[in-house]
């Protein structure tokens, strides 16, 4: 209930400022032009939203956290905070009513993109259920993202700074299992610590759900982090909150 | 009521708040008075629930801050300093969101809307942003927002700065119409407003109470409570005022002429100097007796013993 509550202000709120038309926007016409001019949707010759799924992860990477940023900075900032914290509400309410808000709106952007499953389903005969699995498995991942730029968000008062941060914490995630940085470990780790590395990667476990397939494993992995960048939040947060 | 027992709160080094202990009871209207950072705001957080003390109990009609934090939030109305709201929502939108957040339903809550919106005279920008509201505004919002549940408890602080005389004189009202059940603790800069609206004062300096008691013996420490000043259309003699019974000491200010009369210690020198001056025919154009001089008694309580003055 009081989740309820506060998700609806936290939402309406992302509308009654520019935050989410911008956002919205941004993603659509990004999306397009990476999915039709860097993907080669037309030339692959396959009738399939991969080249969409695959730039996911750098479209988030960049835009989930603008969402994210003023989710908490915004409101140490105006002493908003006192108010809500003075609620007979609890802290861990807040913290899910705050996220669920923020991935409603990313769920809405992800909703928008359909003219892209439309243009498929025109010019070829895809399987539905591929897709559907693979836009969960993509607002899972932005769930994740979303975590991470909300923990971020929750650690300054200034929206610039948790902006910059949730790209930088991000990026590590996007990029752990790259062989690029996997390289980097490779002469003087041992094969634990570039396991536990390699399996932090956004990109390794988005690249089955991109593809249609949820397995128990990537799935459980992008709710732990989400599970994981609340929880930090709500410690952040609480130690934070008087400054 | 709440009792506070030994309330501690410190930031890294800082002690804010050091072993506080009071009680307050219902129908007590408390004045937090006390220099900037002297603790008052810290110890309003710590009551209700924002910030957790370092050390310390407050108990609050029975339940414990800690363990029944949520029991005790929705027992309290806070105004927080400088009475934040979300800027992007409505008056309406915002004071809505307030009150279902603090579980209202259906037409109580149309009603307890309705009320606190009438009260505090909203009527006029119930559809205006409140980012775009004069302070004035922005602080009856907040106060609104404190009372949409008809709390117990209400704490506000500083619930009149950036209001003009007419509303700060709404807002006391109001606070002194509330008062009757209900405990209201307020923090103010404003001397005059304790004395007009409570029946209480604290004073808080150093994180320390200095001061636990009516706005009575507030005005009471001051040199100038009942103290006569008068004012003499042109010199006269007026030696035989500082010999007269009671007067512990005349005083006569160089800049305006005025003199004032300084009664030894539970006395009232007002019959004396009156019959004296209508004796020796003095010209006395002004004559008035002194209630106390707030702002001397506040620098008294707070400035430390060795000089160094309150801190900013």
């Amino acid at each position: 209930m009081s989740v309820w509550v506060i998700g609806k202000r936290e939402f309406a709120s992302f509308f009654s400022t520019p935050v989410a038309y911008v956002f919205v926007a941004v993603f659509l016409v990004l999306s397009g032009i990476l999915t039709f001019f860097f993907g080669d949707f037309y030339e692959r010759g396959q009738a399939d939203l991969l080249p969409f799924f695959n730039v996911n992860p750098w479209l988030y990477l960049f835009l989930v956290p603008a969402i994210a940023m003023r989710s908490w900075a915004e409101e140490r900032k105006t002493g908003t905070v006192e108010l809500l914290m003075t609620l007979p509400v609890s802290l861990g309410q807040v913290v899910l009513a705050k996220f669920l808000a923020a991935w409603s709106v990313l769920g809405l952007t992800l909703m928008l993109t359909f003219p892209l499953w439309l243009t498929a389903a025109y010019l070829g005969n895809p399987d539905h259920g591929i897709i559907v699995a693979a836009y969960i498995g993509s607002w899972l991942m932005g769930g994740a993202f979303l975590a991470i730029g909300m923990c971020m968000s929750a650690l300054t008062k200034n929206q610039v700074v948790a902006f910059i941060l949730a790209i930088l914490v991000s990026f590590l995630f996007v990029v752990s299992g790259t062989a690029m940085v996997l390289d980097a470990f490779e002469p003087w780790a041992n094969s634990l610590i570039i396991d536990t590395i390699a399996s932090l990667s956004f990109l390794t476990h988005f690249s089955a759900m991109a593809k249609g397939v949820l397995a128990l494993n990537d799935v459980v992995f992008f709710i732990l982090v989400i599970a994981t960048g609340l929880y930090a939040s709500l410690v952040i947060i609480e130690q934070k909150k008087a400054e | 009521m709440i009792a506070v027992k030994n309330l501690t709160r410190q930031f890294g080094h800082l002690t804010a708040v050091d072993a506080v202990s009071f009680d307050i009871h219902p129908g007590d209207v408390v004045g937090f008075l006390g220099p900037n950072g002297a603790g008052k705001s810290t110890t309003m957080k710590m009551l209700t629930g924002f910030l957790t003390p370092t050390s310390g109990s407050i108990v609050i009609d029975e339940h414990t801050i800690g363990d029944e934090s949520l029991a005790i939030k929705s027992k309290i109305g806070y105004l927080p300093e400088g009475a934040p709201a979300y800027g992007d929502m409505t008056v309406f939108q915002f004071l809505d969101f307030i009150a279902s957040a603090r579980k209202l339903k259906g037409a109580y809550k149309k009603e307890r809307l309705k009320a606190v919106i009438g009260d505090l005279s909203l009527e006029s920008v119930l559809n205006r942003h409140i980012d775009n509201l004069s302070k004035g505004f922005k602080r009856r919002v907040g106060l609104a927002q404190a009372l949409v549940h008809d709390p117990k408890i209400l704490i506000l602080d500083e619930p009149t700065d950036g209001l003009d005389p007419n509303q700060k004189h709404q807002v006391r009202n109001l606070i002194k119409a509330l008062a009757k059940d209900k405990i209201v603790i307020i923090s103010t800069h404003i001397l005059e407003e304790v004395t007009a609206v409570c029946n209480r004062v604290m004073v808080i300096a150093k994180g320390k109470i200095r001061f636990n008691g009516t706005p009575k013996a507030f005005q009471q420490q001051s040199r100038y409570y009942q103290a006569v000043t008068l004012s003499l259309s042109y010199a006269a003699d007026i030696s035989g005022l500082a010999e007269l019974d009671g007067v512990a000491e005349m005083e006569i200010d160089k800049a305006t002429g005025n003199v004032t009369l300084f009664p030894e210690p539970g006395h009232l020198i007002l019959n004396a100097v009156a019959e004296h001056i209508q004796l020796r025919r003095l010209p006395v154009d002004e004559l008035h007796v002194e209630t106390g001089r707030l702002d001397d008694v506040f620098r008294q309580i707070t400035c430390d013993e060795d000089g160094e003055g309150e801190a900013a």
